[in-house]
This record gives C-alpha cells, structure tokens and sequence, in this order.
C-alpha cells in the first residue's frame, strides 16, 4: 500500500518515442513501512462483524420510532406498527436501523466528500508530494486511525488519494445497503453503522492532517494562541466578511489577500461554524462569532457586509436572510451553490462591479483565491453605503410588537426547546424585556417560530428575543484556544498509565453541534467541573465554542483557566468537525504507545483494548447533524461510550447494557483463558440523558473500565457518588456493581459504603483484576498450558 | 386531536383519548400490575401545587411504585414519598420492552404503565412510540397535559387547571 507512482516529464526524447507533456501513473506502489500488517487492512463491510456483534450483545438497540411508518419506497406508506412488516418484509426495528445507518452513511459520505474536495484543492497548490507533518518530533505516530483501519503510513498529500479511494469505495457499498430489498436483520445493520462510522474517523483525519500540514495550522501545541470568541468582539467599524461553513480554503482565500494587500487591519473577517475555527487555526486575526445556531441572530444583526459561504450546516435560506440587510452573499462550493450564477472564470474587477452595483445579490465563485478577493474587494466598497444595515429592533420595538401577542402559543409549538415566549412577550408588552431577553441563550436559533403562518399576529419572536438581548450582545466577549489538533506521544506516554490504571478518571469529550436543550453554558459548567476532577477534558466543533462562552467565578473563560495539555485536569480544544479523530488517537496511541499493542491494520484487538481499558466518553450535549451521528458510531466501534441530551433521542436509537445480567460482563482474563466477572463497565455505549444532572451522574459511571486498578476504581468511584450524592441526594443503588473488592472502596466514604454494600448482600468479585478481553485468540496461555 | 409540538406525525395507530378521568382511575384497577414512570417534566409548573404532587397523590391512592427518572427523586423524597427506583428514562423504557422484566423481578411484568414529564415533550413522545411498537404486552397511559398519540390513552391537548382537575378527579377515584 502507498501511493500511485506518477511520471511527468515536460519533454521526453527516446528513440522509440518522442512526447511533451508526458504524465504517466503506474498503479499503486506498496511502500512498506516497519510494523508488520495486522489481520484486517482496510476491513470492508463484514470484515470487523464479529467484534461488532461482541459489541451489540452486551448493548442492545432500543429504538425510538418517530412515527409507524415506512415511506422510502412506492410500495408505501407501510405501517410498521405492532409488529407488522412493510411491503417489502422490513419490520421496525429492521427500519430503524436502516435509517441508522442512512444517517451515518449520509455523515460519512459528507466528511469524505469535504477531505476529498479539500485534498484536491491543497495537491493542485502544495503537490503530491507536500509531507504530512501534524506535530514534528512530539508526534512520531501521526496518522492513527488512517494506519489502524487502513494499514498505510501516509507520508504525502498524496498518499491520503488512497485512502479516500477507500473510503469512497467502503460509503458507496454502504449506502447501497439502504436501497429496498437489501439487508433485513436490524444487528447486520448495527453493524453496518459502525462501519459507517470508522470510515467516516478516517475520512476525518484525513481532512484535518491535510489541512494542519499543508497550511501550518497549530500542531499539537498544548499552548495554541487564544482566540477572540462572541457577538461582541466583531470590531463593527469596519468592513466585516462572515465565513460560514466547514471547508475552510476560501476563507483563506480572503486571509491571504487580506495579508498580500496589507488590509488585514482594515477588514474584519469572522466566522460561524467549523470554518471559524479553522480560520482561527490559519489566522491570528481571524474572530470567532459564535456556533451554528448563531447564523441568524448574526446575520440579521446587519454587522457582516459579506457573507461566504462553503459547505454543511449553512442555512438554507441563507440568501435570503442575507437578502433582508442588503449583505452580498458568495458561494464558493459546488455543493451550495443557492441558486446563483457561477462567475468562477469571470475576472475578479467584473465580478466586484456587478456585486457592488447591485446587479446581483450573489455570485457562486468556485475559485478559492478569486473568491477572496472579491469578497474582500466588494466588502470595502459596500461597507460605507450599507451602514451596518440591520433589522434587530430596538427596544421600544420589541415593547410596541410584544402588545401584539394573542398569545395563541403557535410559537411554542414551532418551538424545538419549547420556549414561553407568549409570556416573556407578555411581560415585554408590559415594559419589562428580562424574560424575553433571558430566552436568547436557550433559543437555538433556528426560526421555526417565525416561519409563515405560525403567528396569526405576523410577530417574529426570535427577532424579538435577540432585539431584547441587544445590549448583552455587545458584551459577549470570550476567549478560546485555537485548535490545536494531534495529541502529542510524550503527551500519551505521561498519561497512558494512569488512565488505563484509572488514576487519571477518565477523559471526557465535548463533542458536537450546539443543539441545545437549554443554555449552551450547560456544556461549559460541565467541563468545568469535570476539568476541576482532573478529567482529561478534549474538545472540538461548536462544543468546543460553547465551551468559550462562559466566564467562570474569576471572570474568565476557560481556556484561560485550564491548560491546553492533554493531562489531568487539561482542557483540550482539537479543533473542527473533523479533528475528532484527533480524540480517538489519543485511545488509540494509549494502545499502541503505551500498551505497544501492534497498530497497523488491527481494529479489533485496538479497540477491544480501548474498550476495556481507556476510560474514555463522549459527550454530544447539542448533536443534531448526520455527521455527529456518524462521528458517534466510529467511537462506538471503538467500545467508546456517547452521551447526548434530549434531541439526541431523536436519533431513535439507543445502545443499552443490561446492568443486572451478569452474562452482559463477563469477560476473558487474557492470563487464564476463563471467564471473569467485571461489572458493567461501560455501562451503556449511547445513552440519552434527561437532563445535565443526569449526564453528570452518566460521566463518571461510564469512565469505569474492566482494567481499573484498585486506586484507579477507587477515585472513580469517588466521583460517582460524590456526584450522585450531590445531584440525586443519595449513594447510588447500583453501587454493589462496581465495588469489585474492599479495596475500591473510597476511604472517607468506606462506612458508608459498607453498610451500603452489606445491605445488598454484596460479595466481593472472583477475579477483581483481570487481564480483559473480549477476544479469545488474545489469551496468551491455551487451556492446559 | 393534534399532537402539541408541531409537524409531530404518529400515523395511523393513536392514542385513544382520556375525556372522562374516571376511565384512568378504572384502567388502573383493573390493571395486575400497574408503574408510573414519572421524569422532570412533572417539576414545572405554576401555582401551589406542581404535578410532581399530583403524581404522588395518585401513586399513594393507587399503591402503584414509582420510577423517577434524572432528579425526579429528589423532588419526590422532598415530599416524603420514596421512589420505587430511579433510572434513566431510556433505561427504564427499555427494560419495559422486556417481557419477562419487573421492577419486582419476579418474571411477571407489568401491564399498565402511566407516564408523566418525561423530559421535554419529544422525549416522551419517542418513549412512548418505543413502548407502542416493542411492547406489545403493555398498555400505556400518558397523564401529560399534551396529548402524546403513540401511547394507548393520553389527554388530548388541555390547559393547565383542567389538566389538574383531571389529575384531583383521577386521585379522588382511586381514593375512594
């Protein structure tokens, strides 16, 4: 495996030939490299069904229909309902899965989709041959998911073709699993998902090494720049360029002419979303506006005199809604293109002319550096004339349109998180705009109360809520840390043994969309209280930005409170969507650097590894695309637990263990070759929480490991209740599963617990310290022997 | 009847519609083995009494155990009622799924489950459907002020005071 060998020659003159111009590829070199191939080098669909079946017994689906109905196909609607089966034969839980795997399949085929775009643009500026380098000497294994799935060490640009090749091959042949008349078993399908998942890490970290290497964005640097975070800290008195999106060449695009021209402090650029954060990678100027549920608010507010945009999570209307304050809007991917002429081949003055004149309210610029100077160009012009226009209202203009409420509760009912607004309005018509004002945080932004004919009044609530919240808009000032990307192996080889011991408690990571059921300053209080445990806290996406805005008791954020290291009490921010992976090496390099567990081609002992001994979780608090669910289930094929809050239910599916079966745990002592008895550990591998109070409960719990030393169970434990008790008021009832022996028993609390424990009959375990796994051929001695 | 959160679809099996409370009081009488699942849902409210007290009052004149689901638990031990258990609402849906599952664990199930303020009103709605299409053993019964389709009976959609006369009706029923 490597990469394709490619010939050119300018001119070539043999005497049997004579050619100009000549490029010639020869196939795909194999370009080895010191560590032997495990069993399993780029796995197709059945390949890792095994281990994933292992996985599913002890985590059974629960699924969650949102209606009876099957609709895919012109033999329906099929009632699904009480065990009936489709036209097809599919029953319910046949077609849940099915629609599982859809959705992972639709956010693998998007991450993929986005490396594969982004590596063509870096190869055609950087070559082939640009080296990969994600962190120098600190990070000597680069690359972990790509070498674990795939079996190739990518050196170059070039070499991540290959891998996507796979990648691309492994998504089509998954999404042709959904066409009717296909797979029928839900389990098969379960399984399919975590392949959808692992594909969709690959992809991923294909995209962020691309990106890191050839743009020199932070590598593995625990101390990464900080970087201007809120609605407040866009400098209005200039021009301002709004980036939305997650591809983030195009925003370069405008970085580099900016810089070229020596207008970078006379331009504002700042961003939404993903590319915000990469821009922030890229530039030290770059600002960042907030996460994905902050595109209207921002837009609407009139601040941005050009908006442009790439790929994933955009609004779709977001001509539209640029349309309203006279903003210009620039699409600069194929796969968004809102309906506007393509003026890519266009010279740049006439494309500025058109736009500045009016003539267009946007123009689609596939052109990464052609786009940049447009937008840069024309948001000069524009700036003085558009005057900030905005339509956010005053004060007064709320109290005037708040008398207008029936309150009829339409909005509430167009309302994702449900929010009162008929009696914040209520209260606002009265003078008093707190409540409605206090709406801004919870809201996620989406507009669904003002969509036509929800209000019979003709009132825009979400106008009116971030019109109540105007002056606390202007103080949203945070800082975050720019994302840093890899974790380093010096890094890995402090931490790996206290973590598989369980001294360090657990790393959690904050992951996913800002999909809110409440404040996003949910997310922030909980890694600020898993940081002050000493929990490794990782981060990345609009988790990552949620988790900046929030100021802690000194007034900070943070990512100014915390260090950016990869160690205990660290608070990690990785970076975009797709630097996750960057999380999942950090399991995966525990195995291979600190276990020396053989890396190359070798999922399933790696993440039976991981599953049993790296007390890892993640937590997608605000999940609502089909990329974190994807991004989800390549953790769980990993034996990595998630947790997500309330909409993450309508992924309709959960993956539960039965804590009470004492079957669900067992596992092989590697020494031995018998079965022993390890607790639920971990106890679930998705699970929707009902509140914070119950993820908080969830975190510890599902840190716990097979392999937890003594110390390690005893100072998880020690968090587990200590939460439970503060959070449920009371021991957990669940306590005896995890007390293995005496000895893990926390010490001040050891009274307590024992009563506890004799109550419930408890008996300390067989085989306390096993060496687990899931995998018979690991037993190192056969029976007899 | 309309489910509350809008574009909220069921299709073609709904929930039958609870216009008399005095049918719920009947359903749980009769019922071998009734359990109130009860989340956070039931801690908002307005006025003296939250739901939280009304799912007491029927629990207590029903003699039905209660699963509290999050912190639900605290609330209800504030009030000197102690939960049967507390899980997770996934966690308790699921085993409910199960029939040879109890929270006696003595292989009977339970037959009769009423549910109140399972988190936000999505949430018990796709409990709901959980339990329509994989518990077939189970009837359920909804005591939100939403009506929630997917369950065997809900309320239709009501205003909070007629919510709660409903809920006093229910109480008085079984009390009586």
């Amino acid at each position: 495996m490597g990469s394709k060998l490619r010939v050119k020659a300018d001119e070539l003159q043999l005497p049997w030939l004579k050619a100009k111009g000549l490029e010639l590829t020869l196939g795909r070199v194999v370009r080895e490299w010191e560590e032997e191939p495990g069993p399993t080098p780029m796995p197709d669909i059945a390949s890792l069904r095994e281990w994933d079946k292992k996985l599913l017994r002890r985590y059974q689906p629960f699924y969650l229909p949102f209606c009876d109905l099957c609709c895919l196909c012109t033999f329906g609607k099929c009632d699904l309902s009480k065990g009936k089966r489709g036209a097809c034969g599919i029953d319910m839980k046949g077609q849940l899965s099915r629609l599982v795997l859809l959705s992972c399949t639709i956010g693998a085929s998007t991450h993929c989709g986005h490396a594969r775009h982004m590596l063509e643009e870096l190869i055609e500026k950087y070559g082939r041959d640009h080296p990969l380098d994600v962190g120098g000497e600190s990070v000597y294994l680069e690359a972990p998911v790509i070498r674990l799935v795939t079996g190739i060490k990518p050196r170059t640009l070039g070499d991540l073709e290959d891998v996507l090749d796979y990648c691309e091959t492994e998504i089509v042949h998954l999404l042709s699993c959904v066409h009717t008349g296909q797979e029928g078993d839900n389990l098969d399908f379960e399984s399919k998902v975590f392949h959808a998942g692992m594909i969709d890490h690959v992809a991923m970290e294909v995209a962020d090494i691309a990106q890191i290497s050839a743009y020199g964005f932070p590598k593995a640097d625990p101390e990464a720049h900080l970087v201007e975070l809120g609605m407040g800290v866009v400098d209005r008195s200039k021009p301002v360029i709004l980036v939305i999106g997650h591809n983030v060449p195009p925003a370069i695009g405008v970085a580099d002419y900016l810089a070229r021209m020596g207008l970078e402090d006379q331009v504002e650029v700042c961003g939404i979303c993903c590319t915000a954060i990469d821009l922030t990678r890229y530039s030290r100027k770059a600002k960042i506006v907030g996460p994905l549920s902050f595109q209207l608010r921002f837009v609407r507010s009139g601040v941005a005199d050009v908006i442009m945009v790439d790929e994933q999570c955009i609004r779709t209307d977001i001509l539209q809604e640029a349309q309203k304050v006279n903003a210009v809007l620039i699409t600069t991917h194929y796969k968004n293109l809102q309906g506007l002429p393509d003026r890519t081949k266009d010279p740049a003055d006439q494309i500025v002319r058109d736009l500045v004149e009016g003539k267009l309210p946007g123009v689609a610029i596939l052109d990464s550096e052609k786009a940049g100077e447009v937008a840069v160009r024309v948001a000069m012009e524009i700036a003085p004339r558009r005057r900030k226009m905005g339509i956010i209202p005053t004060e007064e203009k709320v109290m005037e349109e708040a008398r207008r409420c029936t309150a009829c509760f339409s909005c509430v009912r167009a309302c994702p998180n449900t929010l009162p607004i008929p009696k914040a309005l209520a209260e606002a018509a009265g003078g008093n705009l707190k409540p409605l004002s206090e709406l801004y945080e919870p809201c996620v932004g989406c507009g669904r109360c003002e969509q036509e004919g929800i209000c019979p009044a003709g009132i825009k609530p979400h106008t009116l809520i971030v019109g109540a919240h105007r002056l606390e808009t202007a103080e949203e000032k945070f800082k975050m840390r720019a994302g840093r990307g890899a974790i380093q192996d010096v890094e890995i080889r402090r931490v790996g043994q206290p973590i598989v011991m369980g001294e360090i408690p657990g790393v959690v990571a904050f992951v996913g969309c800002s999909n809110f059921p409440g404040s996003w300053k949910e997310v922030a209080r909980m890694a600020e209280e898993f940081a002050r445990r000493k929990y490794i806290i990782t981060t990345t996406g609009c988790s990552a930005m949620a988790i900046g805005m929030y100021r802690d008791e000194n007034g900070q954020s943070l990512y100014e409170t915390y260090p950016g290291v990869f160690d205990a009490g660290g608070l990690v921010n990785c970076g975009s969507c797709v630097s996750n992976p960057h999380i999942a090496d950090a399991a995966i390099k525990i195995a291979s650097i600190f276990a020396k567990r053989r890396l190359r081609a070798n999922y399933e002992e790696i993440a039976d590894y991981i599953h049993n001994r790296v007390g890892a979780v993640g937590v997608a608090w605000g999940a609502y695309s089909q990329k974190a669910s994807s991004i989800a289930s390549g953790f769980w094929r990993l034996g990595v637990p998630v947790i997500v809050g309330p909409h993450g239910s309508k992924y309709r599916r959960a993956l539960l263990g039965r804590k009470e079966d004492p079957e669900a745990w067992k596992v092989i002592d590697a020494r031995t070759g018998k079965e022993a008895y390890v607790g639920p550990v971990p106890e679930h591998l998705f699970f929707m929480a009902e509140t914070v109070e119950e993820a908080m409960v969830a975190i510890p719990k599902l840190c716990m490991r097979a392999s937890d030393t003594t110390k390690g169970r005893s100072i998880k434990l020690n968090h587990y209740i200590d939460l439970h008790r503060r959070l449920f008021g009371e021991l957990p009832d669940d306590l005896h599963l995890f007390v293995r022996t005496v000895a893990d028993i926390p010490v001040t609390m050891k009274d307590e617990v024992l009563a506890f424990l004799k109550e419930k009959g408890w008996k300390e375990f067989e085989n306390p310290s096993p060496d687990p796994t899931l995998i018979p051929r690991l037993v190192r001695v056969k029976e007899g022997g | 009847m309309e489910p509350w959160q809008r574009a909220e679809i069921p299709g073609p099996v709904k929930a039958v519609l609870i216009t008399k409370p005095e049918v719920v009081s009947a359903l749980i009488k009769r019922a071998r083995r009734p359990l109130f699942v009860v989340g956070t849902g039931t801690l908002e409210g307005r006025g003296e009494k939250l739901p939280l007290d009304h799912v007491i009052r029927i629990a207590r004149a029903g003699g039905i155990p209660v699963v509290a689901t999050a912190q639900t638990a605290v609330e209800l031990r504030k009030r000197g009622f102690q939960p049967a258990a507390r899980m997770a609402m996934v966690e308790i849906c699921s085993r409910l799924t199960d029939p040879r599952w109890s929270l006696q664990g003595d292989g009977q199930p339970h037959d009769l489950v009423l549910m109140m303020g399972l988190g936000p009103y999505y949430m018990e709605w796709l409990m709901g459907s959980g339990l329509k299409s994989f518990a077939p053993h189970l009837r359920t019964i909804s005591l939100n002020r939403f009506y929630q389709p997917h369950c065997s009976w809900s309320f239709p959609n009501l205003s909070e005071e007629e919510w709660y006369k409903n809920l006093e009706r229910i109480a008085e029923e079984l009390e009586r």
